[in-house]
């Protein structure tokens, strides 16, 4: 089968869908901007979706595929912000375009962020899990602790920077769409492989000759990037840009969304960063004072019960039945009833597909020797059905 | 010597706080990111008594019991169902536990800070220098229950089961040892010094918010992991050490500000230099 004929079988769309749905969203709502459609807090609302979009996806490369729990994605939002801000307001004394400054001031402080986020890969090389999610919330709180006290950035009172204006936010969706060409493609990569590889075992992993370091730093340093554009992208859109804004309570939001959307899965941080985003619009202006917790409890219930749904154990049977994933599979196997020759011409032409290789068996299945077990594994890319 | 007897008191509070992480860790394999809160919601219950009744025992026997409830309830339902499940699922789970505590406390109570004043101490004259009653008291208390704990967790057969439990879960439930039940009364021990540790948390900011056991919480933990997270003694050292640390660099006017990114960077250093903290013991990971 030829290249294309592999693209054109089924991942095709699910890889494509996310380009579809921003550069969507890009073109009308750019269009209806030049139009003058869009009221200024629509504008703003889009500018808010715009960065958060950015900061799910970019910690979803780290906590979906990389495996590792960063609690600091807010600290990094806060270097790019305060920084690439600070640089974006000595700039624009020398250079006329706004525009100009804004993606100088975006890369300025992606790459500051960048610098950060390599050197908290560096701990994560060391450390795992628990430890590395304390020793990223400890760096966010040291980032956020020296911008709120370093004399350049106003102190308490924060940065004050030139706001950009309404037409921001198409900035911001031309960032998201760069970023998911770069992403994707690097998920689909042999580079991508290898980063969800230490993610499923990382000793196996370094036994297959995997740089662990290398990925690692890697990851970290990608993901970075974006959360510091997007902390730039908010220090334009808000003024002055606060200290208090980046707290720990900031990145979990993040994780929120990635969470809800999907660990692993783009189009559902994109997804879900939207909807959290409008729906965070929406009830700071209904609910005031002590009553805008009801939103944080909200937050902290579709946590709760998204997690303990996914991963409990005693649910498993509940969720292999139920799950979407379970009834698309019931809705092929039907499909494949009626037409097994297509079927199983398709699955032999594109068994080489990372997607459909079963990445979660525990080492110990692999190491066993009960070969009816082994045999279930290699089975499932070679039969049209199983049964 | 006064900056020394208060951060050894606030010290005694990490450590009193990093104990329930500790022993937590150790035996259930997972960081109670909730743990800072249930110190928040006994301050509540502090608050909520001495308003009611005004007698400081009723409300300090309150908030150990509703604390170390609070701490059992948490674990029946936020963590037991997923015994078993990855380790990132069980640490987001106690964030979404966390979270929803400090804003059920905002609903109810209001982000506003609360003041509570259980009882107040004076101050004592040693020759030349002034301390407080309330951090000498701290500090005793603490360390009668540092080491009570100690005794328990090496004399009982209770903390021997636990001993065993941290040790080789699957052995432990062979020899008899009823695990759940271990892992119950290890989240009620946590969550009662959790209590503890609001009443002297109280002593010394005497005002609540709902914010109140986040830093603290995420500060004793951070002494904790300098520590050496699961282990008694290291607990007691990194929290005592991270109160020092914070106490003196207080006092120094130009490095005050500072404070917070000082001890985060010296947790980062040490774990870099030792990933298991200064007493943990190094465990070789099996395939």
């Amino acid at each position: 089968m030829t290249y294309f004929g592999y693209v054109k079988n089924d991942f095709k769309f699910k890889h494509i869908v996310n380009y579809v749905i921003v550069g969507a969203a890009l073109i009308l709502f750019t269009v209806l901007q030049l139009v003058g459609a869009i009221p200024r807090s629509t504008s703003y609302l889009l500018t808010q979706i715009s960065y958060s979009i950015i900061l799910s996806v970019s910690l979803n490369l780290v906590v979906g595929f990389l495996g590792e729990l960063s609690l600091g994605h807010a600290g990094f939002m806060c270097a790019g912000a305060y920084i690439g801000c600070y640089f974006g307001g000595i700039l624009s004394e020398y250079i006329g375009s706004k525009l100009l400054v804004l993606i100088i001031s975006m890369l300025i402080g992606g790459i500051v962020a960048a610098v950060f986020g390599l050197i908290v890969g560096l701990p994560a090389l060391r450390l795992k899990g628990d430890y590395l999610a304390i020793v990223t919330l400890a760096f966010g709180e040291i980032v956020r602790n020296l911008c709120k006290n370093v004399p350049w950035f106003g102190k308490s009172l924060g940065l004050s920077t030139k706001t950009y204006g309404v037409k921001l936010f198409i900035v911001g969706f031309a960032v998201i769409l760069i970023m998911l060409i770069l992403l994707q493609n690097l998920i689909r990569s042999k580079h991508g492989r290898a980063i969800t590889a230490i993610r499923d075992n990382e000793i196996a992993a370094r036994a297959m000759g995997i740089n662990v370091t290398y990925y690692k730093l890697f990851v970290f340093v990608f993901s970075a990037f974006f959360a510091g554009v997007a902390g730039v992208l908010y220090g334009n859109y808000a003024t002055p840009v606060l200290y208090s804004f980046f707290s720990y309570n900031y990145s979990i939001e993040i994780l929120v969304m990635v969470v809800l959307g999907g660990m692993g899965n783009i189009t559902g941080s994109i997804i879900s960063a939207t909807l959290i985003t409008i729906a965070n619009f929406i009830l700071t202006t209904k609910l005031s004072g002590d009553l805008a917790a009801i939103k944080n409890l909200v937050y902290a219930l579709i946590l709760m019960v998204v997690v303990i749904f996914n991963n409990a154990p005693a649910l498993q049977s509940f969720k292999e039945k139920f799950s979407f994933a379970a009834l698309n599979d019931r809705l092929m196997e039907k499909k494949r009833a009626k037409n097994p020759e297509k079927f199983a011409a398709d699955i032999r032409n594109d068994s080489a597909q990372w997607s459909r290789i079963p990445t979660k068996i525990s080492m110990d299945e692999i190491l066993s020797t009960d070969v009816v077990s082994n045999e279930g594994i290699r089975d499932e890319g070679d039969k049209p059905s199983a049964k | 010597m006064s900056t020394i007897i208060d951060g050894l008191s606030l010290g005694s509070i990490y450590a009193l706080i990093a104990l329930g992480y500790t022993m937590v860790y150790g035996i259930a394999k997972m960081l109670n990111f909730a743990h800072g809160d249930i110190i928040m919601i006994g301050a509540y219950a502090l608050f909520t008594m001495m308003n009611l009744t005004g007698s400081p025992i009723v409300a300090i026997i309150t908030a150990i019991v509703v604390c170390t409830l609070l701490g059992i309830v948490i674990e029946k339902v936020a963590y037991k169902p997923l015994r078993g499940a990855s380790p990132l699922a069980v640490l987001i789970t106690a964030i979404g536990v966390s979270y929803l505590l400090q804003s059920v406390a905002q609903i109810i109570y209001g982000a506003k800070a609360r003041p509570v004043t259980l009882f107040s101490l004076g101050t004592v004259k040693f020759g030349e220098v002034t301390l407080s009653l309330s951090a000498l008291v701290t500090l005793i208390v603490c360390a009668v229950i540092m080491v009570g704990l100690t005794l328990f967790v090496k004399c009982t057969k209770i903390g021997r089961a636990m001993v065993a439990v941290s040790e080789d879960k699957a052995a432990a439930q062979l020899m008899g040892v009823n695990v759940n039940n271990i892992i119950s009364i290890t989240f009620a021990i946590g969550s009662c010094l959790a209590a503890f540790a609001a009443v002297f948390y109280l002593l010394q900011i005497s005002a609540t918010s709902p914010t109140l056991g986040s830093m603290p919480g995420i500060k004793a933990f951070t002494a904790a992991v300098i520590g050496g997270i699961g282990s008694i003694p290291g607990a007691m050292i990194g929290g005592i050490l991270l109160g020092l640390i914070e106490k003196l660099c207080q006092s120094v006017t130009a490095l005050s500000p500072y404070t917070t990114a000082i001890e985060f960077g010296i947790l980062i250093l040490i774990l870099l230099v030792k990933p298991t903290g200064l007493l943990g013991r190094k465990r070789r990971e099996k395939v």
